[in-house]
């Protein structure tokens, strides 16, 4: 108990030097946190793909398309319950920072293989109905301010063009870890209009997605997908929605290793001024190091003391950092918008805040230990200041 | 009367291991500050560098990139009567009809795909890019299957050696050379015969059309004939600014993460800074009662303490940089946002980013010094003199 107390009073001894090193952890533990949460938002379109969708496209890369005959050959491939097809539009709304997914699909099928998307029966008939419809996400519509049946112009910078639109529903995401910015509308619109202006680019879709009756038949159904069309004019490549998606992550890979390793670097910052302020304390505090010891403690004792103050200065400011983690992320990921859709904190998060901050104080603590241990009596009792 | 440099010198020596952990955080915090300008400076270099101010690429209306753009035949064979042209050695005219894809390829390590942009070209397409060298091998025969690699796709991706094949579209395209484009773009694609090309992707339009002109200050009469054309949908733009315009994005992307991110950690580095002074001042306050009364005045002890973490900031600042300097070694091959294709680029140090990141450091110094400083300065001499 008596070491509980005088650890805390030590700690505050120095008040201002006490803040001042629990605002920086807090700072660092905040900075620390919001990067590893950049981190898992781009894996967030891996963490909320489903294992039991498969998307079909070309072999040669994604910018080739593929016919619309496969559609009823995937259909035979048994195993294969629901098809969807789509083309990635890449329109853009006014200018081009402006910048959200938009997709071209069949609508029916792909409002049944996507249930995490929540639209009212009234919003999903509207939509089926008219050609012209389209759905935006919650947080897309909001952006833009669109309501039900507002009038959207997307200019096409695949498909030449302007393109206009009506909103007919705006879906909600399942969950939070549900994107709800995307943007999608009738395929037939696009492929009616392509039938008139570039025949030569009408009747071919970008991507198939498929469901399959059970998610332990994806593989097979992958493979014999792929077989179907091997040695045909446009060969195909099949893999799980987690796989293809996770194949657009390894190829940012390079800016993913970038923030992790920044965020390991704060670390080491904090390090050093917990460290500095832990030395500047045992310095001085030297000459009582030595009148314990001539009282009798041990060198354990003392050690306790030094680690103990050092903990709960980092623990402090990693609570104070956590706690202040969860408003900043949310105003980050509002500001964000559609650039990293989904910006949640994860519990992995907090869980490395506090490994991270455990750290930190044990480390910082090491050589004032080292120091204050080692110190003769005579010694320590001779130094002043 | 100033206090000796020597004074706020010797008093940083004294408590080595405080000033090399305060001077160590300072210095983490310049490493990340300029390695990021590094990083945007270098993507930025890479892509200025690609284009030449004289050459003009047409893509469809529209399009932003060659990969997005598709042009006929017959707009391509209109743009090639322009007379601004200029005429090559063979008396042919310098002006490439090319072809842009993506394809797939797998990664040296762990065999993840990634998209690479394949060129199809014709005879002026290499004439028209005084940067690309051959290191190795030839360039593709017209009318083969062959094909040259970029040296940053033949040092990233597999099986892309001389002699050995890449294989799409139903056919197997052997590599005959690597090419050395320096820093630019073109050393991150891949060429190939455009009509060779065309056929096996089933593609029968091309991506651009690029040309030099006879004259560079022409541009602005070229650019309004092609677009006025009423047969042409097409766009003319500066080599320069297609390739500047490709940058924006992600160089704009890392801008603002490394300001944010050094933002908040300067705080950091500063408050680190002011622990270190204000432990200097509150151990030296007999010190300082002692200069007072030798004569020296206020302003001279605030200069002492500013000094001593001015020193410290630059001892940080220059640590910081000389690390950073190595990353210039580095290069980064990664997805470009807007061409959607693998792009390697290295970490540039400017003489501009160096003097960035010391102004950056030294300013981290003075924030955590003058507070502490003033402090120092106002003291009383007799209190200051009575302190044990």
């Amino acid at each position: 108990m008596l070491i509980l107390k005088l650890i805390l009073r030590n700690a505050f001894r120095h008040k201002l030097r006490t803040v001042l090193t629990i605002v920086s952890i807090t700072i660092a533990i905040l900075a620390f946190g919001l990067l590893r949460t950049v981190v898992s938002a781009w894996y967030a379109g891996v963490a909320a793909s489903s294992a039991s969708r498969l998307i079909t496209r070309n072999a040669i890369s994604l910018v080739f398309p593929l016919p619309i005959s496969y559609k009823d050959k995937i259909r035979q491939i048994s195993g294969v319950k629901t098809i969807s097809y789509g083309n990635w539009f890449g329109g853009v709304y006014i200018e081009e920072k402006n910048f959200f997914a938009n997709f071209a699909v069949e609508p029916s099928t792909y409002l049944d293989l996507y249930p995490e998307f929540n639209l009212t029966p009234d919003e999903t008939k509207a939509f089926l109905h008219d050609r012209k419809g389209f759905v935006a996400g919650r947080k897309l519509a909001d952006k833009y301010s669109w309501q039900i049946g507002s009038l959207v112009t997307l200019k096409g910078t695949i498909f030449p063009g302007n393109w206009d639109f009506v909103l007919r529903g705006i879906y909600r995401g399942k969950d939070k870890t549900i994107d709800e910015t995307q943007f999608f509308f009738h395929w037939d619109y696009l492929n009616e209009t392509m039938k008139k202006m570039a025949p030569r680019r009408a009747d071919q879709v970008g991507f198939y997605m498929i469901g399959v009756t059970r998610p332990e038949l994806a593989a097979d159904v992958a493979v014999s997908i792929d077989s179907t069309f091997k040695n045909s004019l446009a060969e195909t490549l099949t893999e799980t929605e987690k796989a293809f998606q996770l194949s657009f992550v390894s190829m940012t890979e390079a800016i993913v290793t970038v923030i992790e390793i920044v965020s390991l670097i704060i670390i080491f910052i904090i390090m050093a001024v917990v460290a500095n302020t832990m030395v500047m304390t045992t310095r001085e505090r030297i000459g009582e190091y030595a009148v314990l010891k001539t009282l009798g403690f041990g060198g354990w004792h003392i050690a306790v003391l030094i680690f103990g103050e050092s903990l709960l200065i980092t623990l402090l400011g990693c609570l104070l950092g956590i706690a202040s983690t969860f408003p900043t992320a949310h105003a980050f990921g509002e500001s964000m918008g559609t650039f990293l859709p989904v910006f949640n904190v994860e519990t992995k998060t907090v869980a490395l805040d506090f490994i991270a901050a455990l750290s930190v104080g044990l480390v910082a603590a090491v050589i004032p230990v080292r120091r204050a241990i080692g110190i003769r009596i005579a010694d320590g009792l001779r130094r002043i200041g | 009367m100033a206090i000796p440099f020597s004074y706020s010198m010797r008093n940083l020596l004294t408590r080595r291991l405080t000033t090399v952990l305060t001077a160590g955080g300072m210095a983490l915090v310049v490493f990340v500050f300029s390695t990021i300008l590094m990083l945007s400076d270098g993507l930025r270099k890479t892509l200025v560098e690609t284009g030449s101010y004289d050459n003009v690429v047409v893509i469809r209306k529209g399009s932003s990139t060659e990969v997005q753009s598709g042009i006929e035949r017959e707009q391509a064979n209109i743009v090639e009567t322009e007379p601004e042209i200029a005429i090559g050695r063979d008396g042919r005219k310098l002006l490439a009809k090319e072809l842009v894809v993506l394809i797939n390829l797998p990664n040296k390590d762990g065999d993840k795909p990634s998209n690479v942009i394949i060129r199809g070209i014709n005879s002026s397409s290499v004439p028209l890019r005084p940067q690309i060298r051959l290191v190795e091998g030839r360039l593709p025969r017209p009318g083969s299957t062959e094909i040259v690699v970029g040296r940053s796709i033949y040092r990233t991706f597999k099986n892309v050696g001389i002699n050995e094949s890449v294989c799409c579209g139903l056919r197997n395209w052997r590599v005959v050379g690597i090419f050395d484009a320096g820093s630019t773009a073109f050393s991150s694609e891949i060429w190939g015969d455009a009509d060779q090309l065309m056929q096996a992707f089933r593609r029968p339009v091309y991506s651009s059309v690029i040309f030099k002109l006879r004259d560079p200050v022409k541009f602005d009469t070229i650019k309004s004939r092609i677009e006025s054309d009423p047969r042409l949908t097409l766009d003319a733009r500066r080599e320069t600014k297609y390739y500047l315009d490709q940058s924006e994005v992600m160089a704009k992307f890392l801008k603002i993460l490394g300001f944010s991110l050094t933002l908040i950690f300067s705080i950091g580095a500063v408050i680190g800074a002011m622990i270190t002074m204000y432990a200097a001042v509150a151990s030296r306050t007999q010190e300082i009662g002692t200069l007072r009364s030798l004569g020296f005045r206020r302003r001279s002890i605030l200069a002492a303490f500013i000094l001593e973490s001015l020193i410290l900031g630059f001892i940080g600042g220059f640590v910081g940089l000389f690390i950073a300097s190595f990353m210039q070694f580095i290069t980064i091959s990664t997805i470009n946002f807007q061409t959607f294709a693998e792009l390697a680029f290295s970490f540039v140090l400017t003489i501009e980013n160096m003097i960035q990141a010391m102004a950056f450091s030294l300013i981290m110094g003075l924030l955590g010094g003058v507070l502490p400083a003033i402090r120092a300065s106002r003291m009383n001499i007799v209190e200051a003199l009575r302190t044990v």
